[in-house]
């Protein structure tokens, strides 16, 4: 409970604020051409050249030491980012696990070369990043990797496949989850992460269409690929450590809020008008306002905590829960307003957002760590186990 | 441990102490009849906490809702059946508008001004456990006795509906209301504060329970399926906390006294009400038939969570609320959003 009692209410600072006014008039301009059911996709929309314009721009990377080719500046920083790119709907998909997660884990743990190798390039918005944790059979339960890298005079042999792996096919590096040594029995230990120039030999990466129609998702094939001994990120045997870790600090970000909010703000305009609106769509829209407003005061508090040097992982978790279930929430109710007038004479574009939102909610809960193993992670932090 | 610490910390000394299942029964029952309501008053009114809100120079401490947070909160927590917040805001709006009171209880409620120039209030909360309520009429608020007041029951026992003629009207203190504050808004910030603590009170009680009873051989908090529903009950207590204590903060994250943003204070009342009728099910439902009782404690934390949900607005109140202020505002949702939720550091 303790744990409940733990975050205080607090701001983004003004240094990290001011970068607000910056960051928007250049999406205004550069979203502006965009249907909003293009920018509903938001994190899950791929531009290259997009990255490639907030690279120059310096807006990859903001967290990343200087000498790096990175910002050198606060979360803080990177969280208004984050927050503006989502509510424009901004096709950051491209270099979003780079930067979010990649780029951090090898400053974290990688050689000295790595850093000078991949950060930068990751920073300019021409390095892309996916991550292979999951397998076939393995989901959620990482300890079961069965992806095999074994030691060899040149490195390592990679054999095994990966699945449900985010813009494989757009990536030039994975960072994967593999098995060094022992076998699946061992679980946890033997674990380590290597990074996989996927145009190497021996690798096939398959695209998956979801039931949107998009493809998101890769399986990925390694058959006797050979990496050089630069391929290992850490220390081996640690990858489990640091695959937890990774995975804790991606948790409680605005992309836990925001995923539907492009749709939110386009049926909003549509409420505004005297045919959209009625007393339904008045409540829902304080409902939702209400939901995300202490949702948001919570993201917030959970950065401070991390810019603090803490570990909120269980209060990451709640938000997290919380935060999908309300993206989750705003297109079915949304549809549900809509449906509920005798007319249905209703704007194509905001349907064609309905669509697309309402056909990808359900990988909300999805990525990240499923709904079950969050509550799991949540009742552990409450000590039933 | 900073001033506001502190009074949170007297609250809960005495409250831990003094406000224990057999006086908040007592009081329920009977009222300020109830021998136990005075005394556990002269033990509050002893931490000065009732005279907090009032300006340094007038005796008081000028805490403000936000810094009152805590003292609301361990209120709810202990389910309190005396109106202290409610006490603690109606001195600080007499005493601005130059009616110092002491030593009374006063209650809050909105009124409706009769035609023979009477009042009429069709639903003051805690009446009988208050000597007076602080009425708002228009623009003005009056300051009406209860033992005056024609009283007809309402559902709670606690609750009245009452009446005052038109000579006791004239005859009452009278100040005018600030700017910017009205009686509903400031009563849904004080009891959403509350409403915070007894969800934590009826989550810790739960969780502890879980625990402790055994089922098929082992605490029945070993099951999945029950660790999951605290799980999602912790979500609603800390979502709603959150929330509570937003509904405080002034209007632009600064301000004095009982200035309100109303927008935090819908967002305030609205989540803690859902997460009212939300936590309230799941802690029945893992307590079993046990919870159902009268002699088991968690009833007086979960019958008064439904009241408070009903107090000063219930959550789709509050969504009309805010939905009206999302529909009027121009532009993203997020810039409203960070105007609700951007709250500078407290220290």
């Amino acid at each position: 409970m303790s744990t409940l009692d733990s975050l205080a209410l607090t701001c983004i600072p003004a240094q990290d604020e001011a970068l607000r006014a910056e960051v928007r008039a250049f999406l205004a301009q550069a979203t502006k051409e965009m249907p909003a059911h293009l920018r509903a996709r938001s994190w899950g929309g791929y531009s290259t050249e997009f990255s490639r314009q907030l690279g120059a721009r310096g807006w990859i990377g903001v967290t990343l030491p200087r000498e790096y080719g990175g910002g050198g500046r606060s979360a803080f920083a990177r969280y208004v980012l984050v927050e503006e790119f989502l509510n424009f709907g901004a096709p950051v998909g491209s270099h979003w696990i780079a930067d979010r997660q990649s780029a951090p884990l090898i400053l974290k743990y990688g050689t000295e070369a790595q850093k000078r190798f991949y950060i930068p390039r990751v920073c300019r918005g021409e390095a892309f990043f996916c991550i292979g944790m999951s397998e076939p059979n393995a989901g959620s339960d990482l300890a079961s990797v069965a992806t095999r890298a074994v030691p060899n005079a040149q490195g390592f042999l990679l054999n095994g496949q990966k699945i449900w792996t985010t813009n494989a096919h757009h990536c030039q590096y994975m960072i994967a989850l593999v098995r060094t040594s022992g076998s699946a029995e061992d679980r946890q230990r033997g674990l380590s992460q290597v990074i996989v120039d996927l145009s190497l030999p021996g690798i096939t990466v398959r695209p998956i269409e979801d039931l949107s129609g998009d493809s998101h998702f890769c399986e990925v094939f390694f058959d006797n690929v050979q990496l050089g001994l630069d391929a290992l990120i850490g220390a081996e045997g640690q990858g489990w450590e640091q695959v937890t870790a990774e995975l804790a600090f991606e948790r409680s970000g605005p992309e836990r809020l925001f995923s539907s909010i492009v749709l939110f703000d386009q049926w909003l305009d549509w409420v505004r008008t005297p045919a959209g609106r009625s007393e339904a769509a008045v409540l829902l829209a304080g409902k939702v306002l209400t939901q995300l407003a202490p949702l948001r005061a919570m993201s917030v508090a959970v950065q401070q905590r991390l810019a603090e040097g803490g570990s909120p992982i269980i209060e990451a978790a709640l938000v997290k829960e919380l935060g999908t279930t309300l993206e989750q929430f705003i297109p079915a109710s949304i549809a549900d307003a809509l449906f509920a007038a005798e007319s249905e004479d209703l704007p194509v574009e905001l349907l064609m957002t309905l669509k697309y939102v309402t056909e990808a909610s359900p990988s909300f809960s999805l990525r990240g760590g499923t709904r079950d193993i969050l509550r799991g992670m949540i009742a552990r932090g409450l000590g039933l186990r | 441990m900073n001033e506001t610490d502190m009074f949170a910390d007297a609250a809960r000394a005495v409250l831990a102490d003094r406000c224990t299942p057999g006086v908040v029964r007592a009081i329920e029952d009977r009222g300020l009849q109830a021998p136990e309501a005075r005394a556990l008053w002269t033990q509050l009114e002893a931490t000065g906490l009732a005279d907090a809100m009032l300006e340094e120079d007038r005796g008081g401490a000028g805490l403000g809702l936000a810094q009152a947070f805590g003292v609301l909160e361990q209120c709810g927590a202990h389910a309190l059946p005396l109106p202290l917040g409610e006490t603690m805001a109606a001195r600080a709006v007499l005493d601005q508008g130059g009616q110092p009171q002491s030593g009374q209880i006063i209650a809050l409620a909105t009124g409706r001004l009769l035609a023979d120039g009477g009042v009429h209030c069709a639903m003051v909360r805690s009446a009988h456990a208050a000597d007076a309520v602080l009425v708002q009429v228009g623009s003005e608020c009056r300051l009406l006795a209860v033992a005056d007041a024609r009283s007809a029951v309402q559902a709670r026992a606690e609750d009245a509906a009452l009446d005052w003629s038109a000579a006791q009207v004239q005859a009452a203190p009278q100040v005018a209301m600030a700017a910017g504050v009205d009686m509903r808004t400031l009563q849904a910030a004080l009891v959403a504060a509350q409403m915070a603590g007894a969800l934590g009170s009826v989550f810790r009680r739960t969780l502890q329970y879980a625990n402790e009873r055994q089922q098929f051989g082992r605490p029945i908090g070993k099951f999945q399926a029950i660790q999951h529903q605290l799980a999602v009950m912790s979500e609603q207590v800390f979502a709603a906390r959150m929330a509570a204590q937003l509904g405080g903060t002034p209007p632009g994250g600064s301000g004095e006294g009982l200035q309100l943003d109303r927008l935090r204070v819908a967002t305030a009342k609205a989540r803690c009400s859902e997460a009212a009728l939300a936590v309230a099910e799941t802690a029945h439902a893992i307590h079993g038939a046990i919870g159902f009782t009268e002699e088991y404690d968690l009833q007086l934390y979960t019958r008064r969570l439904h009241a408070w949900r009903q107090t000063a607005g219930s959550e789709s109140y509050w969504h009309r609320v805010a939905g009206e202020g999302l529909l009027q505002h121009q532009g993203l949702t997020l810039d409203l959003l960070r105007r609700i939720t951007d709250v500078a550091p407290a220290h």
